[in-house]
């Protein structure tokens, strides 16, 4: 196959595209530029395109003696994800920026590109397995061998036509055995740290950005039980419910419990909060479903449902309602914020857990 | 392979390579007042020698510099400094909207850091820059301008400015002018003292010397404030231990470059005529930008010789790059780099592209070394490369199209 292997500069995209070479297929590499002013160096935490990453990315593909190529997609990043982000949080919904990156530049406009160019697949470094389905209708997309750097949940929202042209090499096998192939290959990123920052806000200062971009839109804050308004806030973008630091009040409830955030609203620029049961949900309503493996579900189907990256995961039932989803948690789970993404996957402790389908979230109750 | 870059780099000639070769085996410091040093600085004198006779000028208008850039900047912003200690009022820089960046950029820092005031000089639709357009550039305050900067042959392009109208004009007001001639010298005629210019960069990478080793000719009346500070060689404009080994090589490319300039411009001009026949065959719509039909030999060239420059609507110059390089052909998107992100060309918005189109640019770029077979693999590649790199910019155009999870409802 002729695979074109996205190089972010990190070890895992590094020995994807070694492994993808090694297994005897016509690989280039690119490294995908996202920031039109890249820094200069890196600083703290990781970011994904400063010079340092685009060189380290270049020195890997030297190694294993494949072409090199710095593509420009700064433009479409802006206007797709960090565009996308902030609009989002000014709407009161809590996005997934590293989905969203996945579904539309890797996965979208890469992809495209790389097809068109006469590539088969595109290749990176996600921590996740897929094979395609015995119908042909889909792929099997699953969670890697390594549970710690699972990454099922942030591929989870791509269509079968998009997967069905990816490739994740490294998803068979732990991170600590994917640095040590690194380290035989004499690859230089073998030690570099993991990135886990939004890399477009490389201080890790998500408010702040979002102030920057959105400006004050001040708004009550209210207690949702007494409907007393508890005080002032710059803005719904600086809240995800279920949040409780920073919600910058100067006294204590009146029964002396913490409170949470429990819904946005955009409109009006009200920001509920009340105590932490009343976070508690069992019905989760996801919109724009998709369906990986081209099956979409049938009747009700029991699962377990993940709702954000890092996140346990719910035993549910869940069944199809035309492009939605709906889903009954056995138990209530607390802090489902709109925005994000519900992942349903059917566990597999051999072959590891299957992702049935994907909807984001729009209701809750 | 057909290398098609020389205006990035070209070939080191073998006639420099022996020189240099010979001359890293041979011990002493230039400046050094023993037997050794003397050899070096005989070395040294008579590559100045060389190099002043290849190109009209005199011995002592030969100050050896590390290249392109610190002769651009060295010349920016030395004879700024010098004219401006001369006379406070005069700040102004007449620089064209076509400069390398090694220019361009080093302007833009005296606007930014030392309160420069400059004036962009427009280029007409070919990218040249008139000698009227400076007159009225100059007329607008004529006591303040420090110096006026138009590059000899435009890298990306290759169009070829009037150098010896531009250095009248500024003359008349007794402004010197610079030129950037690193991709004329050896391509077409240049004879510095004939010119009127009153610097010029060349760099040694581009006529088949060594890359790290360039000239600024500076004639004597101009003054010019040193950026290197040390033991005063150069005539106290460039501190530092002269680099014998390249500087004996960029003589002896310099004297072979310029020696066959004639014969080379005729046949690479042939050359160059052949590939944007072979490219408008097979992709009708391909737009060669600059000076395309302009005269390429003679003693008043319009463009370099061996140059062409196209845009090729709908595609993107990274995927065409890609694809050729996988075919073995070696061109050039004419876009600056520094992590990777290309940009549209400040050359190609300044003779009125829009940046979408800039982005489906490729310089096709002829040297000493290139023959008929580097045409054929082009003539061979480009409808197939032009027709996929198309359909891939026709993907990114359908971006909107796949529908992907976005929230419909509000809570």
């Amino acid at each position: 196959m002729r695979v074109l292997a996205a190089m972010s500069g990190g070890v895992d995209s590094a020995v994807a595209a070694a492994r993808a070479v090694a297994a005897g297929h016509d690989v280039v590499g690119v490294h995908l530029a996202l920031s039109a002013k890249p820094g200069t160096l890196r600083t703290g935490a990781r970011g994904c395109c400063t010079i340092e990453d685009s060189r380290d990315a270049r020195r890997a593909a030297d190694l294993l003696g494949i072409p090199f190529y710095v593509w420009d997609f700064a433009e479409r990043f802006r206007e797709d994800v960090i565009d996308d982000f902030v609009a989002e949080y000014e709407a009161g919904r809590t996005p997934n920026p590293c989905m969203r990156c996945n579904e539309r530049i890797k996965f979208e406009a890469l992809l495209e590109k790389a097809l068109a160019l006469g590539f088969d697949a595109v290749c990176t470094g996600h921590y996740a397995r897929i094979a395609p389905t015995a119908d042909g209708a889909g792929v099997e997309l699953r969670r890697a061998v390594d549970p710690d750097k699972d990454q099922s949940y942030v591929l989870a929202s791509l269509r079968p036509d998009q997967l069905r042209h990816a490739l994740f090499p490294v998803g068979d096998t732990r991170k600590p055995d994917i640095r040590a192939e690194a380290e035989r290959q004499d690859l230089a990123v073998a030690r570099k740290p993991d990135s886990h920052d939004i890399c477009f806000i490389p201080d890790g200062d998500t408010r702040a950005f979002l102030d920057a971009r959105v400006g004050n839109r001040s708004g009550d804050l209210v207690d949702d039980e007494t409907g007393e308004v508890l005080g002032q806030h710059g803005g719904v973008h600086g809240f995800t419910v279920g949040q409780r630091k920073g919600l910058g009040l100067d006294r204590p409830s009146a029964d002396g419990r913490p409170r949470y955030v429990l819904s946005l609203e955009p409109v009006s620029g009200t920001v509920r909060v009340g105590a932490s049961e009343r976070l508690a949900v069992t019905e989760i309503v996801a919109d724009d479903a998709v369906w990986p493996t081209g099956r979409p579900l049938d009747g009700l189907v029991e699962c377990v449902v993940q709702i954000r990256a890092h996140g346990g995961v719910a035993p549910a039932v869940a069944e199809r309602d035309g492009d939605r989803v709906r889903i009954r948690l056995r138990d209530s789970v607390r802090g489902v914020a709109p925005g994000q993404v519900a992942v349903l996957y059917r566990p597999d402790a051999d072959a590891g857990d299957l992702v049935l389908g994907a909807g984001r979230i729009s209701a809750t109750s | 392979m057909a290398y098609l870059d020389h205006a990035a780099t070209t070939p080191m000639r073998p006639g420099a390579v022996s020189t240099m070769s010979a001359a890293l085996l041979t011990l002493g410091n230039a400046s050094s007042l023993h037997a050794s040093g003397r050899r070096a600085r005989r070395t040294v004198e008579e590559s100045r020698e060389a190099i002043a006779d290849a190109l009209g000028a005199r011995p002592s208008e030969v100050i050896f510099t590390g290249g392109g850039t610190e002769s651009d900047n060295l010349a920016v912003k030395g004879i700024f400094h010098a004219r401006r200690a001369a006379d406070p009022r005069r700040r102004r820089i007449l620089a064209s909207a076509v400069e390398h960046h090694a220019v361009l950029d080093a302007v833009q820092w005296l606007a930014d850091h030392e309160g420069a005031d400059v004036t962009w000089l427009p280029v007409d639709p070919t990218g040249r820059v008139h000698a009227e357009v400076l007159a009225e550039a100059i007329a607008e305050d004529p006591d303040a301008v420090a110096l006026a900067t138009v590059m000899w042959a435009n890298n990306e392009i290759g169009t070829v400015n009037p150098v010896p109208d531009l250095a009248r004009t500024a003359a008349a007001h007794g402004i010197p002018l610079h030129t950037d001639a690193v991709q004329a010298v050896g391509a077409v005629p240049v004879d510095f003292t004939a010119s009127g210019a009153n610097a010029l960069t060349l760099t040694g990478h581009k006529v088949g010397g060594p890359a790290g080793v360039g000239v600024l000719l500076l004639d004597r009346q101009t003054s010019c404030t040193p950026l290197l500070h040390g033991g005063g060689q150069e005539r106290d404009v460039r501190s530092g231990t002269l680099d014998v080994p390249a500087i004996s090589a960029l003589a002896v490319a310099v004297r072979e470059a310029v020696g066959e300039q004639r014969e080379q411009a005729a046949r690479l001009a042939a050359l160059r005529d052949d590939l944007v026949a072979a490219v408008r065959a097979a992709v009708p719509d391909a737009v060669l930008n600059g000076d395309g039909d302009g005269p390429a030999t003679g003693p008043h060239p319009g463009r370099l010789p061996g140059l062409a420059h196209f845009t090729f609507p709908g595609c993107e110059g990274d995927s065409l790059l890609m694809l050729l390089d996988a075919k073995g052909i070696e061109c050039s998107t004419g876009s600056a780099c520094t992590a990777g992100v290309a940009q549209a060309s400040h050359v190609l918005l300044a003779v009125g592209a829009d940046p979408a189109t800039a982005r489906g640019s490729l310089r096709f770029s002829l040297g000493h070394t290139s023959t008929a077979e580097d045409i054929a693999a082009v003539r061979e590649a480009i409808g197939p490369v032009v027709a996929r790199a198309r359909s891939a910019g026709l993907a990114g155009a359908r971006r909107r199209g796949g529908r992907t999870l976005r929230t419909s409802a509000e809570v």
